[in-house]
């Protein structure tokens, strides 16, 4: 038998049981428990909404692939279109028309990543171009948010009434609810206090279990931090990020609240409240547009946190991660040029290890 | 003993388990060797036999030539067929001089062969010169002379010898099996080779993997205080030698330099083995343990082959093929070499034939990069492999160059870890070997242009010489015809102005 090898392809002749379809699809099974839960507290509009996103971001997808001509089959496959739906719709308010979602979709795929060139390419977090492009376009519909009611209980609104709230049509008393950081800031531009906002720590109870107002997949801040560990156990993302963005939100928001308690709300407030762990283990960890070197992820992450605090206690929207994942997008690159791991046998500079005692080693 | 970190590496599934129960076996002599005067890095061998001359086990068939070679012996005895062209073990497939033995059958060894009583009552150079003698060359798959690292003692001020039995490629067991049958002639090689090097201490490195072989080791070093037996945790490339250097010592090589910079010299346990033999009995380096395996082989084995057996001759050995395998490999599937056809002759640094069927190799279509950083994690030597692969891809390798390529072992990690299976190392092996291919080139120029500025300076020196002859004629004439009372000097001047004509020619 002779084997030729006409044009021999390098090694290694064995390969680790990886792909970027495993990778995206253990990033959607950890979103899956907070997804459920969304589901649950919110009933049908929310699955509606969910649908609408996901459906619509896989057929602007394929038609982007056709339209590029490259092959549909193994990019459809890799889910990334998907997980881009999937992390969009959670991140929309649950009784969000059905067209909000598709037309976030629709920027999420088109706009952020297919006209970068597609998978791999896109300078942006797609689902967070969609969110904030969504949040100036459209400002009502996205800041309205209900109280949860869960699926079946007596107050939800039935099938067929969902039907009508994706379609938009008025009709349904809905309860509408403030989330907790939009409350708080109208409060606090009243002249209240935390002390008087927040009576007691019930709220971080509440925001720990996700029965409060919210976007769909991110009011139960327990179940997004167990998808969270399921990640760093699954080693699909490392520490890095979402410690530095936990740590530097907590940092700041700490050294504030013993600066003024009455103005400034604690560390685990920031942190139960809005999106922060959802961004912290799902978006800011997005590999595609964060840093690639350990030191870069922390500065990523760092900044993604401060920058969250400041939007939220001092620019003119209640929650801020949104923006601040696509100011450090921008920065990534930059992050990149600079950052880099210290070369096997140089120091830092680049410029060969000298040891003290080499001029004695050399005879 | 205590070891320290090394950053990256991976953990691929080691498959030893195909061999590693196979006690080493003798190939039988297959009907013809191909030797090839090239197994080593460095100049070729001269072929110093005829066709048709009778040969004993051991004989020297090529010498050495210059300071970096290796001299080829006879793998057994019989009669050379040829001194020719037959194709090389390697991925290229291109021939190379070879000198074909048939065996006799008697595999007599030469009457010439003789050990030394007592090895440390050599000097360094006398071992080092019957090392060098027996061709002995790293036998990890560097094939690197040993002799000349023997030899950096002069001048480097080394106080470690580590030998590498890492052996942290996946499937390969020759040097697990060598460590745990020949422990004691191992042991000896390495005592042997701290002697020539002059050093205090000595450590053996053994992946945790392999913990047979660190028993025998342990038992055999125990006649020497100075060894210790290093229990290295199981990750690839711990067999790197720089690697496996600062596992043991904390200390990176600098980069572009040796482990001798830091004091270090590295030899495999294979090699200490060819020490061994070489001086104890006079042995040359005719033959070596390489492992046969892969799931696409009947029955995996672990072969004593003297060097020149066919690929082929190992395979039938070992029942050949259970299916048809996707990549027939030479050496460890990390960094191993693809072999070209089973006719290729095994040499001295084939460590490893492996069959492997497409499920064991796992190639997909590459995907577009997503940057997950899985390949910067993986990298032992500090790179961001996806960021020298997209310069790469875009040729600008003086880009790829500056972010690091040529720190790059090429040991595969990367790749390993891609799930975007993008073939990293082919893109690094593709840029590396242009690098190259620029530098002979940019050189080639740098050489024609010196040579064409000093063509130039010498017409021009031509030039002035002849105007300076001119005038002096000129002077000359018209003093005779000053001073009519004269003697006839012209024709001094002709050779002068020959001797340019000449030098225009050459």
């Amino acid at each position: 038998m002779q084997i030729e090898t006409p044009a021999a392809l390098a090694g290694p002749y064995a390969h680790a049981r990886t792909s970027i379809q495993r990778t995206m699809g253990l990033v959607m099974l950890a979103l899956l428990p907070a997804t459920l839960f969304g589901f649950w507290q919110f009933g049908w509009p929310a699955i509606f909404l969910f649908f609408a996103t996901l459906s619509t971001a896989v057929l602007a997808e394929a038609a982007c692939l056709r339209i590029a001509g490259k092959p549909q089959r193994p990019y459809l496959l890799d889910g990334s279109a998907l997980l881009a739906g999937w992390i969009l719709a959670v991140s929309l308010p649950p009784w969000a028309p059905w067209w909000i979602g598709a037309v976030g979709a629709l920027l999420a795929i088109v706009v952020a990543k297919q006209v970068f060139g597609g998978l791999g390419q896109n300078l942006f977090n797609p689902a967070m171009v969609a969110r904030v492009a969504l949040l100036i376009s459209f400002p009502l519909e996205m800041t309205n948010y209900v109280q949860p009611m869960p699926l079946f209980s007596a107050d939800a609104p039935g099938f067929l009434q969902s039907v009508g709230i994706s379609l938009g049509q008025p009709g349904f008393d809905a309860v509408s609810g403030a989330t907790l950081l939009s409350h708080v800031r109208t409060e606090l531009s009243q002249g209240l206090t935390l002390s008087e906002i927040l009576p007691d720590m019930g709220y971080l109870f509440s925001g720990a279990v996700g029965t409060i107002a919210g976007s769909m997949g991110e009011t139960s801040a327990l179940l997004i931090l167990l998808g969270g560990l399921f990640l760093l156990a699954k080693r699909v993302i490392t520490w890095h990020t979402p410690v530095a963005m936990i740590g530097s939100l907590a940092i700041l928001a700490t050294l504030m609240n013993l600066y003024d308690p009455e103005h400034y709300a604690g560390a685990l407030y920031h942190i139960v409240s809005g999106a922060t762990l959802l961004v912290a283990f799902f978006i800011a960890t997005d590999p595609v547009t964060s840093p690639v070197s350990k030191m870069g992820q922390i500065i990523f992450g760092a900044g993604c946190g401060v920058l969250v605090y400041v939007i939220r206690t001092w620019a003119g929207y209640p929650e801020g991660v949104a923006f601040a994942i696509l100011l450090m997008n921008a920065c990534t690159p930059m992050i990149d040029h600079y950052i880099r791991p210290r070369v096997y046998g140089r120091d830092r500079r680049g410029t060969p290890i000298e040891y003290a005692d080499n001029a004695e080693m050399r005879k | 003993m205590k070891l320290f970190k090394i950053r990256g590496g991976v953990h691929p599934h080691d498959n030893k388990h195909l061999a590693a129960e196979q006690a080493i076996e003798d190939l039988p002599m297959p009907a013809l060797l191909h030797i090839p005067l090239q197994q080593h890095i460095g100049a070729p061998a001269k072929p110093a036999v005829r066709r048709g001359q009778r040969v004993a086990k051991g004989d020297l068939l090529a010498l050495s030539q210059g300071a970096i070679s290796a001299p080829v012996h006879a793998p057994t005895s019989g009669r050379v067929m040829g001194v020719g062209s037959y194709p090389a073990h390697h991925a290229s497939g291109l021939s190379v001089r070879t000198v074909t033995l048939m065996p006799d059958g008697e595999d007599r060894w030469s009457d010439e062969i003789q050990g030394v009583p007592d090895p440390f009552a050599l000097s360094p150079e006398e071992i080092s010169a019957r090392v060098a003698a027996a061709g002995i060359v790293g036998m990890g798959g560097a094939t690197f002379p040993s002799a000349v690292k023997l030899n950096l003692r002069t001048r480097y001020r080394l106080h470690t010898l580590v030998i590498n039995g890492a052996e942290c490629e996946p499937y390969l067991t020759c040097d697990d099996r060598l460590m745990r049958e020949q422990a004691d002639a191992v042991v000896d090689g390495i005592r042997i080779m701290a002697h020539a090097l002059g050093v205090e201490r000595i450590v053996i490195g053994i992946e945790n993997n392999k913990p047979e072989a660190q028993a025998a080791m342990a038992v055999a070093a125990s006649v020497d205080p100075r060894i210790r037996i290093a229990r290295l945790p199981t990750r690839y490339p711990m067999g790197s030698e720089k690697h496996l250097v600062q596992a043991l010592t904390g200390r990176e090589t600098p980069a572009r330099g040796l482990t001798a910079d830091i004091g270090v010299v590295v030899h495999n346990g294979a090699t200490a083995f060819a020490v061994h033999e070489a001086l104890r009995f006079g042995r040359p380096l005719v033959s070596r343990v390489v492992t046969v395996s892969g799931a696409a082989i009947s029955r995996p084995r672990n072969l004593r082959v003297p060097l020149g057996a066919r690929v082929q001759d190992l395979l039938d050995y070992c029942g050949g093929f259970t299916e048809e395998p996707t990549e027939l490999i030479s050496g460890g599937p990390m960094m191993g070499q693809p072999l070209p056809s089973t006719r290729v002759p095994m040499v001295k640094g084939s460590n490893g034939v492996l069959a492997l069927t497409a499920a064991e190799v796992a190639r997909h279509e590459p995907m577009p990069c997503i940057r997950c950083a899985t390949c910067v994690q993986a990298c032992p030597c500090g790179l961001v492999p996806l960021d020298m692969a997209a310069h790469t891809r875009a040729g600008d390798l003086e880009g790829a160059v500056s972010l690091g390529l040529m720190d790059c072992i090429g040991c595969g990690s990367c790749a390993y870890v891609c799930p975007a299976h993008i073939p990293l190392v082919q893109f690094f092996n593709y840029a590396k070997g242009e690098m190259a291919a620029r530098g002979r080139t940019k050189q080639k120029l740098t050489e024609t242009k010196r040579l064409a500025e000093q063509r130039a300076a010498r017409m021009e020196a031509i030039k002035q010489a002849k105007r300076e002859a001119m005038a002096k004629r000129k002077r000359e004439a018209a003093a005779q015809k000053a001073t009519p009372a004269s003697t006839k000097v012209s024709g001094v001047e002709l050779p002068a102005a020959e001797q340019p004509a000449a030098a225009a020619e050459a």
